[in-house]
């Protein structure tokens, strides 16, 4: 017998910008269960959500609630329909009594007063079904994050909400915190309310979860029950393409211990952030960064190139004791480093094309040898032409540029300083499939001009067509080092998953 | 943030041309100049004479607003400044009276510089401590009075000349080359712009966005300390009290006019100081028109709302419409 | 209009009569706006020698321009029991309250400088305070005397628009003004009771009259800004005080400076002396029961070259202006 699913969406599409960042996607929520969803940035997961809570408008598709499609408009809205989300930054008012903040907008009244008193007796009562005793009338602010989210929860789950979508609930919670969060999800969804529970803690989805959805690129790559599925396949699901395509025929050189490393990090760490780890990188070699999001691979990134500065470790350049506390340093010594948040850390847009690129080159002169207008504009047209940069035209503002360009225009940034060592996270993220290719023919071709580059990528079937070597990261540690013939797919994802609790 | 492409300055410049056409009208004899006591006299060079304090002022704040900053103690920094050139004018020379001076308003650049760049405090709030700080300190300096002072070389600064062009504007257009050539003949502007653009990305290219930030701020107290010597000169006395108030506000102004946003980013030099010219020019005209001191404000206001209007972006689009639609 | 005019003498004899009745000190307190000025430092140090004088215990509290530190100051006063209290208020509404405490105290209070909102006439005992209006008549009458039946161009420098004292001083002065044909105000702009605006708004009324030619005299709302007017004058090649008439208000050291030299022709004072007459009334009330008006005002002196400026500018320069 078919059940009516509490929440379904059919087909729901969305592009922003010309790219498709959400392509056709069916999700099922039953009644009482707590359904994961599970993807790398960029997957698609928030987009989804906020298409589902009429955030943001959608192109296609349908959403339907106990069957019947719904056209929600906004939060507010979605909220009366009886969906409602709880964000990762709880927002709620942290000034205001943990009571008050329950009943925000809803107060209990007589003759038009609130009845503070009789407010508090039904917080107490509210939050006691979830297991949590403590004085409502204090400020919200003065408690924990775990209590401030169940706070939340509770005040959706008492203006009778019936699906609730928790947004990386567990991201800044500690382990104790997280036991109380969940007992509070369980006894939700024993009530038979629809749980969606966005994460990327593996373990926590096999602890809480009865069924999994995995996206990845925008599109749904599928819906399993979690007891049924293998932690092993549910990496392959988020990270892997089809099996076919991993297979890419590639040849390692070996060579290279021959002669002696460029960079050497022996022991090289921040507490907290990432373990002190061992990382040698060569001229003409590529090694590769694996693991899942969080997993430790830009904060390798940034601390080798001083964005933040290590606490322990020693690091040595081209034999010499190196000195790596801000990334100054790091291009005074020749690295550059194309960050994953191209328009937050990487791209100036309101600067033009060439005045992007010839940064950090002009950084690393210093202010009082300019470079001249003829200088920047002879860099900016040549790297233009070098890597196909479109439009040609080196005083168009860079924010106007494609996503593929502006990753070109950041790499001919840090090719213009003719670097020694070049950091590349998630280089082909965003990047429409045409440029996607020749970023990959580049990394190619940089290594072979003997550059030394260390790049991070989910791709996994790309890592494998040109690193030389692929260290795996798990829970903000260095795991594994694979070389040569260790470098497939297969094994990476292996690596990755070693550790992962089986599904219970 | 809106994307903009390369401004043209064609708005300031005609904001500026229409203002002084309308002082001609309501006052005809604004464009005649003659020399008196070997010093250029008339209403046109009244809008470059007074208008300069704000014009240095906008020097140094616009390169503050293009890293995405704001200073709002530089009338309190004139105040200071002011108060120490004339406490020390008639007992010690020149260079020493100068070098206080401008000695308090690095100071000053300093703890701004050091609360922004360093301690990362929000720059509408740590520079609110030194303007509301800083006129109090100045009224210690003068003990809530006005110290006058004789000694000729300060007044030149205020009532001097340079080949008949009056000394604050003489200086100013000193100040406009020097600047120019620290921050365009360097590679400073493009690091500003950059570091104003987008500050993490440019740290991230290796741009050393703490050290431009105290710079800027520097710079920007610098501009206000010589600002404050010049107002103190033209009235041959320090008014702490009244010294550069409310300046701060005509000095943003005067960079907003000029085509820089408040978001950081492109800057440029030269339509600030024009900027702070158009407001001289408006106030000038109020002054010349003989109405009602009531009118000044509602004046201002208005004319300052059309020069933003002829640069808004959206509007130039909606002309552009209208222009093809006529067509 | 109802003035009192109290001899030092008189007020030594009272005081040494208070001393044989009641053999105490009379305290005084004195809640002071704060010194945002020359004028109100000038008036802070006057009223502690005019203390000195009269053997009182002299209590000043400086609110910093904040009415509820005057509250507060009033407070402590009335917790001290001190015998009177004076009080230069901020604003003009709000003191009800505090003012009710202190009549619960039996403490009399005296407005300084300014009035307050005309619902706590009763709360008070008397308040000192100039006539602005009057002081701008003055310099009206003297203007008008000393330009005969010549036809005479008058520019004004308004104080801050929307303040009182700046509406009264023009209100005066028009009112005086108005009563001779050939007398006519021809531009009136505000310089903000500042030296500097003062100058700017002068270098102005030139270039539009003629080169100055068309102006016979200057009317300013205060002395700074005719300091500053006098400058512009000077700087357009003009003789202030010869070629073109000036006339201001308050009394300041540096008009007398300007007097002296021969720029400046008249100013018509702003006593500082607020505390004096109040003191003369406090004691009076105390020892004699004499109920005094309530509303003290004080004169509005004018002071010319023939006053020997320079012996005046000598007396005021260590008041604090």
């Amino acid at each position: 017998m078919a059940v009516t699913p509490l929440l379904e969406t059919r087909g729901l599409t969305k592009s922003f910008a010309g790219v498709c960042v959400l392509d056709h996607v069916d999700f099922t929520l039953r009644a009482g269960e707590i359904h994961a969803l599970l993807g790398e940035n960029g997957a698609g997961k928030s987009t989804l959500i906020k298409l589902v809570t009429g955030v943001v408008s959608r192109d296609a598709g349908t959403v339907l609630l106990d069957g019947a499609a719904v056209d929600l408009r906004s939060a507010d809205a979605a909220l009366s329909a009886g969906v409602a989300t709880v964000y990762q930054e709880v927002n709620m008012l942290p000034n205001l009594s943990v009571a008050q903040n329950l009943f925000l907008g809803r107060q209990p009244t007589r003759f038009g007063f609130v009845r503070e008193s009789e407010m508090r007796r039904r917080a107490t009562v509210l939050l006691n079904e979830f297991g949590l005793d403590i004085d409502v009338a204090a400020p919200l602010g003065d408690y924990s994050v775990a209590v401030q989210q169940i706070t939340a929860i509770a005040r959706a789950v008492d203006m009778s909400a019936r699906v609730l979508i928790l947004d990386e609930p567990t991201a800044s919670l500690d382990k104790h915190e997280v036991e109380i969060l969940f007992a509070a999800m369980r006894q939700l969804a024993g009530r038979g309310i629809g749980i969606v529970f966005v994460t990327h803690f593996l373990d926590q989805v096999y602890a809480i979860s009865d069924r999994i959805t995995v996206l990845r690129n925008g599109r749904l790559v599928g819906e399993r029950e979690t007891a049924k599925l293998p932690r092993m396949e549910l990496v392959h699901m988020m990270l892997g393409r089809e099996l076919s395509e991993v297979t890419v025929a590639r040849s390692h050189h070996v060579a290279g211990m021959a002669h002696p490393p460029y960079a050497v990090f022996r022991q090289f760490g921040k507490a907290g952030t990432i373990a002190p780890f061992d990382l040698e990188l060569r001229s003409g070699e590529v090694v590769g960064l694996a693991g899942l999001l969080g997993s430790g691979r830009t904060e390798t990134a940034r601390l080798v190139f001083g964005a933040d500065r290590a606490d322990v470790g020693t690091a040595t350049v081209d034999g010499r004791a190196a000195r790596l506390h801000s990334p100054r340093d790091a291009v005074q010594l020749g690295f550059g480093y194309c960050p994953e948040e191209r328009k937050t850390d990487g791209i100036v847009a309101e600067l033009t094309v060439r005045e992007n690129i010839v940064l950090a080159l002009q950084a690393r002169r210093g202010l009082l040898k300019p470079l001249s207008r003829r200088e920047q504009d002879e860099i900016a047209t040549r790297f233009i032409k070098l890597l196909d940069i479109r439009p040609a035209d080196p005083e168009r503002p860079i924010g106007l540029l494609s996503g593929g360009n502006q990753q070109k225009a950041l790499l001919a940034r840090w090719l213009a300083i003719s670097p020694r060592l070049l950091i590349l996270d998630e280089p082909t993220r965003g990047i429409d499939v045409g440029a996607h290719a020749e970023i990959i023919r580049l990394i190619r071709q940089l290594c072979a001009d003997g550059l030394a580059l260390l790049v991070i990528s989910s791709e996994l079937e790309e890592i494998v067509t040109y690193a030389d070597q692929v260290i795996v990261l798990r829970e903000r540690a260095h795991v594994t080092a694979l070389t040569s013939d260790a470098i497939n797919v297969t094994s990476i994802l292996a690596a990755i998953a070693a550790d992962l609790p089986r599904a219970a | 943030m809106a994307l903009r492409l390369p401004r043209s300055g064609v708005p300031q410049v005609l904001a500026f041309l229409a203002i002084l056409a309308i002082n001609w009208t309501v006052s005809p004899q604004f464009f005649d100049i003659r020399l008196q006591d070997g010093r250029l006299f008339g209403s046109l060079i009244d809008v470059f004479n007074r208008g300069a304090p704000v014009a240095l002022l906008s020097l140094g704040m616009v390169l503050v607003i293009a890293t995405r900053g704001i200073d709002l103690s530089v009338g309190a920094v004139m105040a200071i400044s002011g108060a120490i050139a004339a406490s020390l004018a008639d007992t010690h020379p020149l260079p020493v009276v100068l070098a206080a001076a401008l000695g308090a308003g690095l100071l000053c650049g300093l703890w701004n510089g050091l609360l922004v760049a360093v301690l990362g405090i929000q720059p509408i709030v740590a520079t609110l401590i030194l303007m509301v700080a800083g006129r109090g300190i100045a009224q210690l300096i003068t003990e809530g009075r006005i110290v006058t002072f004789t000694a000729p070389e300060l007044v030149w600064f205020g009532g001097g000349s340079v080949l008949g062009i009056p000394a604050p504007v003489a200086i100013t257009l000193g100040m406009l080359l020097v600047t120019l050539i620290l921050v365009r003949g360097t590679a400073l502007g493009l690091m500003i712009e950059a570091t104003g653009g987008n500050a993490r990305a440019s740290a991230l290219a290796g741009v050393g966005t703490t050290a431009m930030t105290m710079a800027v701020y520097v710079w920007c107290s610098l501009c206000a300390a010589l600002a404050g010597i010049i107002a103190a000169a033209d009235i041959l006395g320090a008014d702490a009290n009244n010294a550069g108030l409310w300046l701060e506000l005509d000095a943003i102004l005067a960079v907003v006019i000029g085509g820089t946003s408040l978001f950081g980013g492109r800057f440029s030099l030269v339509y600030a100081v024009l900027g702070a010219l158009i407001i001289q020019a408006m106030n000038t005209g109020i002054l010349l028109s003989g109405f009602r001191p009531e009118f000044n404000l509602v004046v201002k206001a208005v004319v300052v709302l059309v020069v933003l209007l002829m640069q808004s972006p959206r509007l130039s689009g909606l002309g552009l419409l209208l222009s093809r639609v006529s067509k | 209009m109802i003035r009192m005019t109290l001899t030092g003498l008189l007020a030594t004899a009272l005081a040494g009569f208070a001393c044989q009745v009641s053999a105490a000190q009379l305290t005084i307190g004195f809640s002071q706006i704060g010194s945002e000025s020359g004028w109100r430092a000038a008036e802070t140090s006057v009223s502690k020698s005019e203390a000195k004088k009269r053997n009182v215990n002299f209590k000043i509290a400086d609110a910093q321009q904040k009415q509820e530190n005057q509250i507060k100051a009033i407070r402590s006063f009335i917790a001290q029991k001190v015998d009177a209290i004076f009080l230069a208020p901020v604003v003009s509404t709000g003191w009800d309250a505090v003012l009710k405490e202190a009549q619960a105290a039996k403490i009399p209070v005296v407005l300084l400088d300014r009035d307050i909102d005309p619902s706590g006439k009763e709360l008070y005992l008397t308040a000192v305070t100039s006539d602005s209006v009057h002081e701008g008549e003055v310099a009206g009458d003297w203007l008008a005397k000393t330009v005969g039946s010549k036809a005479c161009n008058v520019v004004e420098l308004q104080g801050t628009v929307g303040a009182s004292v700046a509406a009264n001083r023009k209100k005066g002065f028009d009112t005086a003004v108005a009563k001779h044909a050939n007398l006519k105000v021809v531009r009136s702009q505000t310089g903000d009771f500042t030296r500097a605006k003062g100058k700017e708004v002068m270098e102005s009324f030139i270039k539009a009259e003629g080169g100055g030619k068309n102006i016979c005299a200057v009317y300013a709302h205060n002395d700074d800004m005719m300091v500053g007017a006098i400058q512009a004058m000077k700087e357009a090649g003009l003789k202030p005080g010869k070629d073109i008439l000036t006339v201001s208000i308050d009394a300041v050291p540096d008009i007398f400076k300007a007097i002296a030299a021969g720029e400046a022709n008249a100013t018509v004072e702003l006593t500082p002396d607020m505390a004096g007459p109040a003191f003369d009334a406090i004691i009076a009330w105390k020892d004699k029961g004499t109920v005094p008006p309530k509303w003290i005002q004080t004169e509005s002196k004018l002071y010319t070259a023939a006053d020997n400026p320079q012996k005046i500018y000598d007396s005021k320069k260590g008041l604090g202006y």
